[in-house]
């Protein structure tokens, strides 16, 4: 047997939590640079923390991930159009206290990154990035927003940043906090006293699918490992365990949310990526703009599609997608067995044509030709809550 | 969980046991670990010649995909067709029910440079320590 995780490097970066989780026994991998935990074992490895979050409740560490804050320098106004112009959602649609998905582009319409946008102030806005694109986000929103009368802050060292994610995540929340989470809408925030540490932002935010909340406070390893211990504490009750990011993958997989490098990257545009409804073309100019527009006019030449495998076997990235008579069509950016499913699944860029529902295609698994089908996305939805529970 | 002092080795986590002639393959306790859930199999057909250091089968995890290789040359006389439907036998009993295959080998001679229980111990003790380090 020969393990595919990459060699430990000691130049790794390590989140304050690092400690802890090496003390929990957690099995860790080197993630975009980053020292991190894939799954813990003694909380039952990478598929009870999947079910965990699709029926109770876990918790993430994603100190990794970075923190841009755009702020007005003396003209109101500054930071909002320096937000335009890098991103392509609409930021003077939010209200304070409102956050949506977006994405920073090239002016080739491939991404940068995608990036929450979190509107904190009058003229005040928090960009969460990811972690693998943390250094080439910060100089390209700095060289980019030059001509803006705004302030450009790093802040990404300075908070750790934990993901309670699950239906029961808001039972935790509750018994940790002040603050009024009943009416903190889904991609809304607030900022309250959480494990008696002042004006935290809590937001109703993940990357699982699932109801949940991510929130940000100093990253000294003390207080850290404070907040850890007492959102495990508080979720005993409801079976909170932690959780890694091998069911982190799994579970936005399901819920079909990209991942950069995989369904995004500077060689993929907003059309392909299916993101049209977070790209505001009409909004006014912003980078990549230009180069949309060109791309629709050419129309698509590719298509991102979620299918599931007919055959025996697992597609994984980077696979090749054919057809039946063995032409390769596209490729695999992301494929798992889906834990909540059941069944194996994955997202492939593939020409429109194979795009349909109900389309067959096959992927190619060492050597094989595996049959698969184009399945609705996203391959797992939440039900809402219906009224009587909501009251109960 | 404890090695079997009667089986012997490979340093890519592969453990066999000889009786009569006839291997039997599977892998480690600290493969299965490494690996984590177990979710699919695939293991050669009776009949299929193995070489000793080629790929015979792949285990999957959710992650992650593992090639398994021979420790030495011969024919598959069976396989274990229940892992097909309970792979995850290979992380609840990896070095006895989630057996992967049993081999008649050509030359039984090949597996003398394969690690017995105890040499295997220091080896994986030797990998967790660079691991932490």
């Amino acid at each position: 047997m020969e393990s595919a995780a990459t060699p430990h490097k000691s130049e790794l970066r390590k989140t304050p939590l690092n400690a802890l989780h090496r003390r929990l026994g957690a099995k860790m991998v080197n993630f975009g640079g980053w020292d991190m935990p894939v799954e813990y074992p003694a909380s039952g490895g990478l598929i009870a923390e999947h079910k965990a979050v699709r029926s109770g409740v876990g918790v993430f560490d994603v100190s990794h991930m970075g923190d841009i804050r755009i702020r007005a320098a003396g003209k109101p106004g500054g930071a909002l159009a320096a937000v335009q112009h890098i991103s392509m959602n609409d930021a003077s649609k939010l209200a304070i206290g409102q956050a949506h998905y977006s994405a920073m582009l090239y002016p080739e319409g491939t991404f940068v990154d995608d990036v929450i946008v979190h509107r904190l102030g009058e003229d005040d806005y928090l960009l969460v990035i990811n972690a693998g694109t943390r250094e080439k986000d910060i100089n390209w929103v700095s060289e980019n927003t030059k001509g803006f009368a705004c302030v450009v802050e790093d802040l990404s060292d300075a908070y750790t940043q934990l993901a309670i994610q699950g239906p029961r995540a808001i039972d935790v929340m509750k018994k940790l906090t002040d603050a009024d989470l009943d009416s903190v809408k889904n991609y809304w925030f607030t900022h309250g006293t959480v494990c008696g540490l002042k004006n935290t932002l809590i937001a109703r935010t993940g990357y699982t699918g699932e109801d949940g909340f991510e929130i940000y406070f100093p990253s000294d390893v003390p207080t850290s490992e404070k907040v850890w211990n007492q959102v495990m504490e508080a979720g005993r009750e409801f079976g909170i365990i932690p959780c890694g990011l091998g069911c982190r993958n799994t579970l936005r997989l399901e819920s079909k949310m990209a991942l950069y490098e995989h369904e995004i990257s500077d060689k993929i545009n907003v059309w392909e990526a299916g993101l049209d409804r977070y790209c505001k073309m009409e909004k006014g100019d912003f980078v990549g703009r230009a180069a949309l527009e060109r791309a629709r006019a050419a129309g698509l030449k590719r298509t991102l599609v979620g299918i599931e495998m007919i055959d025996r076997g697992i597609a994984r990235d980077e696979y090749c997608c054919c057809s039946e008579t063995g032409e390769a069509i596209g490729v695999v950016t992301s494929g798992s067995p889906s834990p909540t499913l059941g069944k194996n699944i994955a997202l492939a860029y593939v020409p429109p044509v194979y795009s349909a529902v109900g389309t067959i295609l096959y992927v190619e698994i060492r050597g094989q030709k595996c049959k698969a089908q184009v399945v609705p996305t996203p391959f797992y939805k939440r039900q809402k809550k219906t009224v009587a529970q909501q009251v109960s | 969980m404890a090695y079997p002092k009667n089986y012997r080795y490979t340093k890519e986590h592969e453990w066999v046991n000889v009786e009569n002639g006839l291997a039997t393959i599977g892998i480690t306790d600290y493969a299965q670990h490494e690996l984590g859930d177990v979710v699919f199999v695939e293991l050669p057909k009776p009949g299929t010649k193995i070489e000793a250091g080629k790929s015979f089968g792949t285990v999957e995890s959710v992650k992650a995909v593992s090639e398994i290789y021979a420790p030495a040359a011969g024919e598959v006389i069976e396989a274990n067709s229940e892992l097909q439907k309970t792979p995850e036998t290979i992380n609840t009993d990896p070095h006895g029910a989630a057996w992967l295959i049993k081999v008649r080998l050509t030359n039984a001679s090949e597996l003398s440079g394969l690690m017995d229980a105890a040499a295997y111990e220091a080896y994986i003790a030797a990998k967790s320590t660079e691991a932490s380090a």
